[in-house]
């Protein structure tokens, strides 16, 4: 049957008689093609030369003559410089020492520099105090090269000169002035003197003026606690390498918490030196990096941790609480509080309950305990921030009574809970002003944009811990049209003078030259603030000197052992002494005086506040993410989240009980790849839509955890607009809210990295054992090298009569190995991202990842247990007899695959291992990939044809294989698809192409570096000076490179020491990258 | 070719104008010998010889001043008629001025005060070992009428001349030769046409032959030739393909035109510059770096014409203006010669790489320069003899390879090798540890 279905391009057409329509049937085109005008001049048809046959003459001629030029090679232009800098030299990289600031990271750092560009981020070794480089700070250069930066300073939406600006903001502060209105300056944390002395000069010029810190995931509770009982707004400082029993209730302080940067303390600790090692206890809702790393973990809902807090502290230092918990969280609580009893001042406690009562606790309970660990006489003073003064900023904005605001390092249209009420106020006001690097959220409701630079084009100074002063440097010239804040503040204030000058006006200790050559310099005081209060005080502290008369600035200690009085010899003496030193409190920061609380009653508070209903929520920052500002920074995006090992986005952390009565789920599709259901968000009547769900094993039952950082709107590109916003939910600025959950429609699709999450007792490749088998028992009980059948006998499978190839003579030269540290490593990632920068390794993208086609020459496994522990699942695998039954194989291992519900958690580096009989190099049939003498595999990426055949004989899995082109592709649109971007590649390392597989070199550029270095110099080499970027990146000592032909090198001892062992041994691969055996101190002292 | 002299200067004095004081160890007995000729003479001679003058003036003030520019004193020019007529100044001040400028300033002295303030402040070296017979001399020089350079008269096509001789005797045998075979071929077929006729009257019948197959024909049927051309023809091709695939990236010979030409042949060669004065990164970096203009700029700040010969030489055999390629560097680097200072006003030179490694290769020069003490000739060829840098080395990896084969590690005093070098020459049995031997054959050396 005949369809007789009209169909209609327009309107018109459904009239009848349209004349239109008539029109249109006649004539193809609207208008008549002019042929007649041109074909009838027959004057210009004779006066043109050109004929049919010569246009095609000329096509014919410059097609061929182009694919002839294209033949050629192209021409390379050098362009030398007019002046050289002295200190430039092509090919040679320089180093500046700089101060990373940015409001939630705080660091001080060496920047590697080539031909004038930052390449890459480095841990200032000067700084031993405080902060390692973290995995966001070293991706914090590729901030640098944002193509979304502001290129200058705008008005609305176009761009006006800095000389408007300033006229026009000059005009409007000096009416507003005059108008007596107020003007407040809404600011991250500087943590900076002279930014403090240069505001508060501001505030004398102006006079109604406010300044406002504001941290976007604040510690206000923390900050409020420690101020109420030591006056100074600050955090208190820990080391956690002076502890040997650690509680931590609720805090990840191998995260973020307080600022982080605890990291290479707390490692020091847990290496076992003569028998001892640190014990970490870690109550918790979500798993975090400190629970993974912990030695019991205990989860427990957010308010359970309240409770156990106050039942601690009754226990620890008296007094009586009423608490309900369940029976086994009690007696792990009585648990921890004889263990911290029994440590004394070897014990510390911190939380991250953001609650002042919780905190005030802690700090007492540590007072109590006498915890050398506990620094209160040198606060860390990079958090600022007062959740009440921004609440009544917001309400202030609202009730319009603020006539002006100028925000720098903040947006709170993203980070504040209530941003439709901010957008509200800021409408009210009369001028606002947003210093900032992108056109974010808050920039682009503001009415100037002005452009600011990013940190490694800026001055600064930056008081990281009382005392502990860090500079920040420019290493490039401003990349854009951009001015600091406090540069504007200057111009504000009337003043000439650079914010360099100003810096270097207000220095008072010792050479500002050589201070800003370190980058670090400790106990130097700046003038005060002209008015903020100043007070000279005279403090006694406590410093641990030893007897070779070495001052460990905040408190480093070698030797675990000597600090807990082991080995007398070495016995280090408290050496009391009295230092001077004037502490400013910029009045900017004395909001209301916190008065102190009494612990007790802090206590009681605690536990009675403690009341729930349904599920809570634990918002937290992401390792790689942060509180979001490096959004747009696609290494982060990229990088896999320690525990979930997820990339590309945020999610619902739920355990797996709740996530069965709530019928969500987690699916693994044929790819391979993980989907997870979306589920819906409510916080007091604020939902988060479409909130993508893992099931996480270790999540406290009736908790849930949600990351910030993530679905951001503007200033990014759309690859980036990933997750969901959880700042919505931070009401009240707390961290832990009541929350009801609601499946919703859909299954989000995840770029996860890692598809097997347990170990299925494959003891082989993590080895574990428990401190008191160390100490007591023989290596071969612990670790064992494994053994192959020889002639019916078992043999050791190191031994060479049992080994498939001739050994070379690796004697001779230098024998690279790369030696990591189970105990010592905490997940943190800082050695991923470091690779990333000095290896160009790319980024692919979310689809590509979850195609398996990650291309990080650096992965950090993460494994959980089956059993409760991984000793268990060895155990249980050991015991498998016969295919059915309690202790059949089938059904055992499908059970083995899923994670306990509070796991162990064990954390393994794997990069090319550099075997010394690698399998790869055998099965290459170009011989693209071989060994050299110094013990590295080499990859020559112009001799690989992509076979592919390395990568599927690896028993490692750490070839990646460049799938695309990854660099100048539209298609894969991050930061080596755009010229600026690409100024942050190591011109050192090929940039590979398509087709061809590429895998960690051992960073070959940094060894041969090392060695021509030493050539140039006619020198032997010294331990220590070979790196690579990761073992350089890791602050905690993990990883230790070196020459293990150099008998005397820290990284020859490791191979001997009786730990070690390598990843899969048995499969005889003679690896050059060494692990060594998890400890775990289990002992319920 | 035959260097061509136009200039009608004396050749041992004007090699190059600005560059004497490098030759002032060899001019000083040749100097001490002038003064005392001065001295033994008349000292009543006040005429000036203007050739001594010009000897002396080379030798003594040519770094500062010039005859007809500005440099970093004042051009000098009839200087003592200038003085006179514009200042009343008599030899008797310029005496003084030269053997004691300095102490003319600090006296007061108007004029001198008016030129050492127009010089910003520099004073003028001191000369007290000037006699007054000297400053004659010099001041017979400078008032010598300024003498015009003569255009260049020699055309490009005049080195051709000869050759064109040799051409056309070359013709003319050749058309001797065309001719005398053509004469024989004539006269071939005059006899056979002849002895045809002979023939026909003696009425003999040529016996017709048997038409055989055609050449062609039997070569296709035979199977077996057929099979050796073929095979022949596929070799050949795949030989100069292979050769042509080869050659493809390897771009020994380039030689590109550069934005400035900049003569090897002159700075390294006739001047003898060492490579690393400019090419100073080649000591620490892995790039030899291309030298900013200010390094050029520590010697072209007073060189600013390159001597007569040589600017002829450069027109006649390379058709340079050298003098105008100098004016290009100032342009590029902002120096304004009159006013003898830079403007401020730059622009990058544009030079053309000509050595381009791929990507995928690391080379570094302090490697080889500085440790290995490989000279720059060894892979760069005789630049000191390129008026025209160009590639002379194929740069391909066999070359590379070769040379780490043959060439011995420079171990001696280097502690860095001390232990490696006696453990490995033990190793191999041999004394001289070759590059290869190292480790530098390795494909991770060079490629990561």
């Amino acid at each position: 049957m005949s369809s007789n279905k009209k169909y209609w391009k327009s309107v018109e057409e459904l009239k009848d008689n349209s004349s239109i329509v008539e029109t249109l049937k006649q004539n193809e085109f609207v208008n008549e093609i002019p042929t007649d005008e041109f074909l009838g001049d027959k004057k210009t048809l004779e006066s043109s030369s050109t004929t049919r046959r010569d246009f095609l003459k000329y096509v014919g001629f410059s097609t061929a003559a182009a694919s002839l030029a294209a033949c050629e090679g192209p021409v390379i232009k050098s362009i030398p410089y007019i002046v050289q800098p002295e200190s430039i030299i092509p090919g040679v990289a320089n180093y500046y020492a700089t101060t990373i600031a940015n409001g939630f990271d705080f660091a001080s750092v060496l920047v590697k520099t080539r031909e004038g560009r930052p390449i890459k981020i480095e841990n200032n070794d000067l700084a031993k105090t405080h902060n390692g480089a973290n995995a966001r700070v070293n991706a914090s250069v590729l901030g640098l090269y944002d193509s979304l930066r502001v290129k200058g300073p705008m008005k609305g939406e176009s761009a006006i000169t800095w000389e408007t600006f300033d006229a026009e903001t000059n005009q409007k502060l000096t009416d507003l002035k005059n108008a007596g209105k107020q003007i407040v300056l809404l600011t991250q944390t500087y943590a900076s003197p002279s930014t403090s002395r240069l505001i508060s000069e501001f505030k004398s010029k102006y006079g109604n003026v406010r300044h406002v810190n504001y941290d976007a995931v604040s510690e206000s509770a923390a900050l409020d606690a420690f101020e109420g009982n030591y006056g100074t707004r600050g955090l208190a400082s820990y080391d956690f390498s002076k502890a040997m029993t650690i509680v931590s209730v609720g805090a990840d302080f191998l995260g973020d918490w307080q600022g982080g940067g605890f990291d290479s303390g707390y490692a020091q600790g847990r290496v076992p030196k003569n028998g001892k090692m640190s014990r970490h206890i870690q109550f918790e809702s979500n798993m975090s990096l400190s629970g993974a790393n912990a030695d019991k973990r205990v989860p427990l809902t957010p308010t359970q941790q309240k409770q156990v807090l106050a039942k601690l502290y009754s226990l620890v230092v008296g007094g009586s609480v009423s608490t309900e918990l369940p029976e086994h969280i009690n007696k792990a609580v009585q648990n921890a509080a004889s263990e911290l009893k029994k440590a004394g001042s070897n014990g510390v406690l911190v939380t991250g309950i953001q609650d002042v009562n919780a905190q005030t606790v802690a700090l007492s309970i540590n007072e109590r305990l006498n915890s050398k660990a506990f620094d209160p006489s040198t606060p860390i003073l990079t958090r600022q921030g007062n959740n009440n003064a921004v609440t009544k900023l917001v309400a202030d904005m609202k009730a319009g009574r603020v006539g002006g605001i100028i925000m720098s390092g903040v947006n709170p249209m993203y980070t504040l809970p209530n941003a439709s009420e901010f957008a509200e106020g800021l409408e009210k006001t009369e001028l606002s002003v947003s210093f900032s690097m992108k056109a974010d959220e808050t920039a682009l409701n503001t009415d100037y944009i002005a452009a600011a630079p990013h940190y490694l084009e800026s001055w600064g100074d930056v008081e990281i811990k009382k005392g502990h002063f860090s500079l920040m440097q420019p290493t490039i010239r401003p990349l854009f049209d951009t001015r600091q804040f406090q540069q504007a503040l200057l111009m504000w204030i009337g003043s000439d003078a650079t914010y360099r000058e100003y810096i270097k006006s207000g220095w008072s200790g010792g050479s500002f030259n050589k201070a800003l050559q370190d980058g670090v310099y400790v106990s130097g005081t700046f003038s005060s603030a002209p008015n903020g209060s100043s007070t000279t005080t005279t403090e006694t502290s406590t410093q641990l000197k030893d007897k070779k008369d070495r001052t460990f600035l905040g408190g480093v200690i070698h030797d675990v052992a000597v600090g807990v009085g082991i080995k007398d010899e070495d016995k280090d003496e408290f050496v009391t002494t009295t230092s001077s030193s004037t502490s400013t409190t910029g009045g900017s920061n004395s909001t209301a005086g916190v008065a102190a609380i009494s612990a007790g009653s802090a206590a009681r508070n605690l536990a009675s506040s403690a009341k729930s209903e349904g599920m809570e929520l634990s918002l937290y920052t992401k390792t790689g993410m942060g509180d979001g500002q490096d959004a747009n920074n696609p290494w982060l995006q990229e990088f896999p989240d320690p525990i979930t090992r997820t990339s590309w986005d945020n999610y619902l952390t739920v355990s797996a009980a709740d996530a069965k009565s709530l019928g969500l789920e987690n699916n693994h599709v044929a790819t391979g790849a993980l989907d997870g259901s979306y589920a819906d968000v409510t916080v007091n009547g604020t939902t988060v839509k479409n909130v993508p769900v893992i099931i996480q094993p270790g999540q406290a039952k009736g908790s849930v955890g949600l990351s910030f950082g993530y679905g951001r709107t503007a200033g990014l590109k759309e690859e980036m607009m990933t997750g969901v916003n959880a700042y919505p939910l931070y009401q009240d600025f707390n961290t832990t809210q009541n929350v009801s959950i609601k499946k919703a429609v859909g299954m989000h699709e995840f770029a996860c990295v890692q598809l097997q999450n347990t170990l299925m007792g494959r003891g082989d490749i993590i080895k574990e054992t428990t401190l008191e088998i160390f100490n007591t028992k023989d290596r071969n009980v612990w670790n064992k090298v494994p053994t192959v059948s020889l002639n019916h006998e078992e043999v050791e499978v190191t031994s060479p009569e049992v080994d498939l190839w001739d050994e070379f003579d690796r004697s001779i030269g230098h024998h690279f190995n790369l030696s990591i540290d189970l105990n010592s490593c905490t997940g943190c990632g800082a050695c991923v991202i470091a690779c990333h920068a000095e290896n160009n390794v790319p980024v692919v993208g979310k689809e590509e990842i979850r195609r398996s086609r990650d291309m990080h020459w650096l992965r950090i496994d993460r494994y959980y247990s089956s059993e409760d522990t991984f000793a268990e699942d060895d155990t249980k695998k050991e015991e498998f007899s016969g295919l059915w039954g309690d202790k059949g194989s089938l059904g055992g291992f499908g059970e083995l695959e899923n994670p306990a519900d509070n796991p162990q958690v064990a954390f393994q580096p794997v990069m090319c291992q550099h075997c010394n009989h690698a399998p790869c190099e055998t099965v290459c049939p170009v011989a693209a990939t071989s060994h050299g003498r110094q013990g590295q595999n080499h990859m020559a990426y112009n001799r690989c044809v992509g076979t592919r055949y390395c990568a599927n004989n690896c028993p490692y899995k750490v070839r990646r294989f460049n799938w695309f082109l990854y660099n100048k592709n539209d298609e894969f649109d991050y930061h080596m698809n755009d010229d600026l971007g690409r100024m942050v590649l190591n011109p050192d390392v090929t940039v590979r192409s398509r087709g061809v597989m590429e895998k960690c070199s051992m960073c070959i550029q940094m060894t041969q570096k090392t060695i021509l270095d030493a050539k140039r110099d006619g020198r032997a080499i010294k331990d220590g000076e070979f790196q690579t970027a990761c073992s350089a990146a890791c602050s905690s000592g993990a990883m230790v490179f070196g020459d293990i032909n150099d008998k005397d090198s820290k990284v020859a001892k490791l191979k001997e020491d009786d730990r070690m062992y390598h990843l899969l041994e048995s499969v005889g691969t003679k690896p050059n990258v060494q692990y060594h055996t998890k400890v775990r101190n289990i002992t319920e002292a | 070719m035959k260097k061509s002299y136009q200039s009608l200067e004396d050749n041992s004095t004007n090699n190059m104008i600005q560059v004497i004081y490098r030759h002032l160890a060899s001019k000083i007995p040749y100097l001490g010998l002038v003064i005392l000729l001065t001295f033994s003479t008349s000292l009543t001679a006040q005429e000036g010889d203007p050739v001594k003058g010009k000897t002396l003036f080379n030798t003594n003030c040519a770094s500062c001043h010039n005859l007809d520019r500005k440099m970093t004193g004042p051009a000098l020019r009839n200087v003592e008629t200038r003085l006179e007529e514009e200042h009343g100044l008599d030899r008797n001040w310029l005496n003084k001025w030269i053997r004691n400028s300095a102490g003319m300033v600090k006296s007061g002295d108007a004029y001198a005060n008016q030129i050492f303030n127009e010089y910003n402040g520099t004073a003028m070296t001191a000369f007290p070992q000037l006699s007054d017979q000297d400053i004659s001399d010099i001041l017979a020089y400078t008032a010598q009428e300024k003498v015009e350079p003569p255009t260049p008269t020699v055309g490009p096509n005049e080195g051709g001349n000869g050759s064109s001789g040799d051409g056309s005797t070359n013709k003319l045998i050749l058309g001797a030769l065309a001719l005398l075979f053509a004469l024989l071929a004539v006269s071939l077929i005059l006899v056979r046409r002849t002895l045809n006729r002979f023939a026909d009257e003696k009425g003999i019948e040529a016996v017709k032959k048997d038409k055989g197959l055609p050449i062609w024909k039997a070569f296709v049927q035979n199977q077996f030739l057929v099979l050796v051309t073929v095979i022949f023809f596929l070799l050949a091709s795949a030989y100069f393909v292979y050769g042509y695939l080869s050659q493809i990236g390897v771009d020994q010979g380039y030689e590109p035109v550069q934005p400035i030409h900049y003569s090897h042949r002159i700075h390294a060669g006739e001047n003898g510059i060492d490579c690393k004065y400019c090419h100073s990164s080649a000591r620490v970096s892995k790039h030899s770096g291309i030298p900013s203009l200010n390094i050029c700029m520590n010697c072209h700040k007073s060189i600013y014409q390159v001597a007569e010969e040589t600017q002829q030489e450069g027109i006649n055999e390379y058709g340079v203006d050298y003098n105008a390629e100098i004016q290009k560097l100032y342009k590029a680097v902002g120096w304004d010669e009159a006013e003898q200072k830079y403007t401020g006003v730059t622009e990058p030179v544009k030079w053309i790489r000509i050595h381009n490694l791929p990507d995928f290769a690391y080379f570094n020069h302090s490697q080889h320069v500085e440790v290995a003490g490989v000279q720059c000739q060894t892979c760069h060829g005789p630049v000191e003899e390129m008026e025209v840098m160009y590639q002379h080395a194929p740069l391909t990896m066999g070359w590379c390879i070769n040379c780490h084969r043959e060439t011995n590690v420079k171990v001696d005093g280097n502690e860095y090798y001390t232990k490696i070098h006696e453990e490995l020459s033990k190793k191999y049995g041999v004394d001289q540890l070759t590059a290869a031997q190292m480790g530098g054959l390795e494909c991770g050396k060079c490629h990561y």
